[in-house]
């Protein structure tokens, strides 16, 4: 190996990507370590799939430096390209093949890809395997996209919105086939817009919105402590309150004592990643248009 | 187990002849498969000349035997002096207009950035669709040959010679023609308009280069201008080819030319070739 094993897999610093006029990316930094499965969240037009196509070598980037694989991505040959598996935003191909004739295809590219019946099981489409790719519903469409990804055994797995389209039961099935590639070692990044999906398969992850990141950490450490703290919610004649408290036993013990009886309407809710999340880019936007 | 398996992949390249060849090989077979379902470019492309020349055949069935000399002999019927011209439209057609529209199509669908995206070697690629052209034009040329032997009785040539000649004439124009298709792939901006862009071009080279119309009956300047490009040539060696020596009188200088037929070709290979190896990406970066 070229890169200690300990060196990070993804490495990006001050990354910025100007399109004419446009500022998609003002310098993104983060790192993604062996093994590691990175989320990147934000909302439309945050600057993900830049990020992301900038790291497989389908964009230039204005200024900034990345190593994918011990490799500056612009200048990734085949060699390169075989360490890695891309599952693209948004794919459109006619399809004229069979799901089982595409993968057999791909996975002829690849030096060790994985067996052909058994990705087409993973990703639950047994049942079309001889069928036209063009005949497939979107949803099933993008199943062969992820199994494209995943066929030539990637040391590193780019999913750029992988799950679109898929009902409930493909997604899970998405999650179990994502967990036996972490168990296999693989470092994958992710973007999503589904912050459950997030959490339940990243480690890290960072936020990025208009093109700057907001937050960067531990996927149930992400916005800080402070994002974290508690909320109770009630109701009395003057309206409903909101309190953020460390202790909310205690504050509801206090308000019940001083109101003498049960308030109305009491929630205590910890915040979910998606009310972190919602938090940090409404945060961001304020922030900017104040400017 | 991971660490293992990076030091064989990282040490062993994966550009070596042989695996260019063998994924060439793979890619030439896959497009084939798909070109045989592909319903519009079967009729535009791979049954087109065969259609025209049956429309021909038929349409100047009784007009009766051309260039049969002073004593009444030595002619032939219009279907087989279309022939030649057919064929040569055929090499265009599957080298040039398939390749240039169906390039164009995988640019703008994303195909071809799936296939950035993998370690397939560009020339591996570039050979699958030659495969391809080759296979189709075979049997494109084979289905013209049999309508036009079966269906309207048009004699072949029996000897060796002159089957050796349609060999090369064919070798030489389907490479050059396929050379010019994938240059000519970046013309288009989108998939959509390929064919828009692409078909009318390769009409009027067709009209003035003596595939539908007599080419000696065109102006001289007109001559001049289609003398440049490499399908005047390809039917004039499909012609030298299939029709009997004596036609070699109708043509412009009284002879096949085979010199000059070889030394045009050759020099459009060889630029096409250059202009496709020097242009050829597999995506616009930044679009
Ligand atoms: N090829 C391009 N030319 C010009 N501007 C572009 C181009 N691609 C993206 N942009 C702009 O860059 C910004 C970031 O786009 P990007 O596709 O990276 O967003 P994203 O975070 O992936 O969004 P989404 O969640 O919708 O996929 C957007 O403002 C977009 O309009
Ligand atoms: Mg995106």
């Amino acid at each position: 190996m070229t890169e200690s094993a300990s060196a990070p897999v993804v490495s990006v610093a001050g990354l910025t990507k100007h399109y004419g006029e446009v500022e998609a990316l003002r310098g993104v930094t983060f790192d993604i370590a062996p093994g590691e499965t990175f989320a990147l969240l934000g909302p439309n037009g945050a600057g993900k799939s830049t990020t992301i196509e900038i790291l497989e070598g389908f964009r230039d980037r204005t200024a900034g430096d990345a190593t994918v694989l011990g490799t500056d991505p612009t200048h990734g040959g085949i060699d390169w390209k075989a360490r890695l598996g891309i599952v693209l935003q948004s794919t459109g191909e006619p399809g004229n093949v069979t799901v089982h004739e595409q993968l057999s295809h791909f996975a002829s590219f690849y030096p060790d890809p994985r067996n052909v019946d058994e990705v087409i099981r993973a990703v639950g489409l047994e049942e079309k395997a001889k069928t036209l790719i063009r005949s497939l519903s979107g949803g099933q469409r993008r199943r062969v996209d992820v199994a494209l990804g995943v066929i030539g055994r990637p040391e590193l797995l780019f999913l750029d919105e992988p799950t679109t389209g898929f009902d409930p039961e493909a997604r899970h099935q998405f999650w179990d086939l994502i967990r036996s590639l972490q168990r296999e070692g693989t470092t994958i990044l992710l973007t999503t817009h589904y912050l459950d999906e997030a959490a339940q398969l990243s480690d890290r992850a960072a936020v990025i919105a208009g093109g700057r990141m907001v937050a960067l950490g531990r996927i149930d450490g992400l916005g800080g402590d402070e994002a974290r703290i508690p909320l109770v919610r009630w109701r009395d004649v003057d309206g409903p309150h909101e309190q953020r408290t460390e202790t909310p036993a205690a504050f509801v013990a206090d308000l019940v004592a001083a109101s003498g009886g049960e308030p109305r309407d009491l929630e205590i809710v910890r915040p979910s990643l998606e009310d972190i999340y919602l938090e940090l880019v409404q945060a961001d936007e304020k922030e900017r248009n104040s400017l | 187990m991971t660490a293992i398996r990076s030091t064989t992949t990282t040490t062993r390249t994966l550009g070596g002849p042989g695996r260019i060849l063998r994924l060439g090989a793979g890619r030439a077979v896959y497009e084939t498969r798909s070109y045989f379902r592909q319903g519009d470019s079967l009729f535009f492309t791979f049954l087109f000349p065969t259609v025209i020349f049956v429309i021909f055949a038929v349409a100047f069935g009784s007009s009766g035997d051309v260039g049969a000399g002073p004593d009444g002999t030595g002619g032939i019927s219009m279907a087989a002096y279309y022939l030649p011209g057919m064929a040569a439209a055929g090499v265009l057609l599957s080298g040039i207009q398939n390749l240039a529209v169906d390039i164009a199509t995988e640019r703008s669908d994303g195909t071809l950035k799936r296939l950035a995206g993998s370690p397939l070697p560009v020339l591996s690629y570039f050979l699958g669709k030659f495969g391809q052209v080759l296979v189709t034009s075979i049997l494109q040329l084979l289905l013209l040959f049999l309508v036009a032997r079966l269906v309207f009785g048009v004699e072949l040539p029996g000897d060796a010679e002159h089957w050796a000649r349609f060999g090369w004439v064919y070798l030489l124009g389907i490479a050059t023609s396929a050379a010019l298709g994938i240059a000519l792939s970046r013309v288009p901006r989108t998939g959509k308009s390929a064919s828009a862009v692409i078909v009318p071009i390769l009409l009027v080279l067709q009209f003035v280069s003596g595939v539908y119309i007599q080419f000696s009956v065109l102006p001289d300047w007109l001559q001049t201008f289609a003398s440049v490009f490499p399908l005047k040539w390809i039917a004039q060696g499909m012609r030298s080819a299939l029709l009997p020596e004596n036609f070699a009188a109708a043509e412009p200088g009284g002879t096949w030319d085979v010199g000059t037929t070889v030394l045009v070709l050759v020099a459009w290979l060889i630029g096409g070739t250059i202009v496709s190896l020097l242009t050829f990406r597999w995506n616009r970066k930044d679009a």
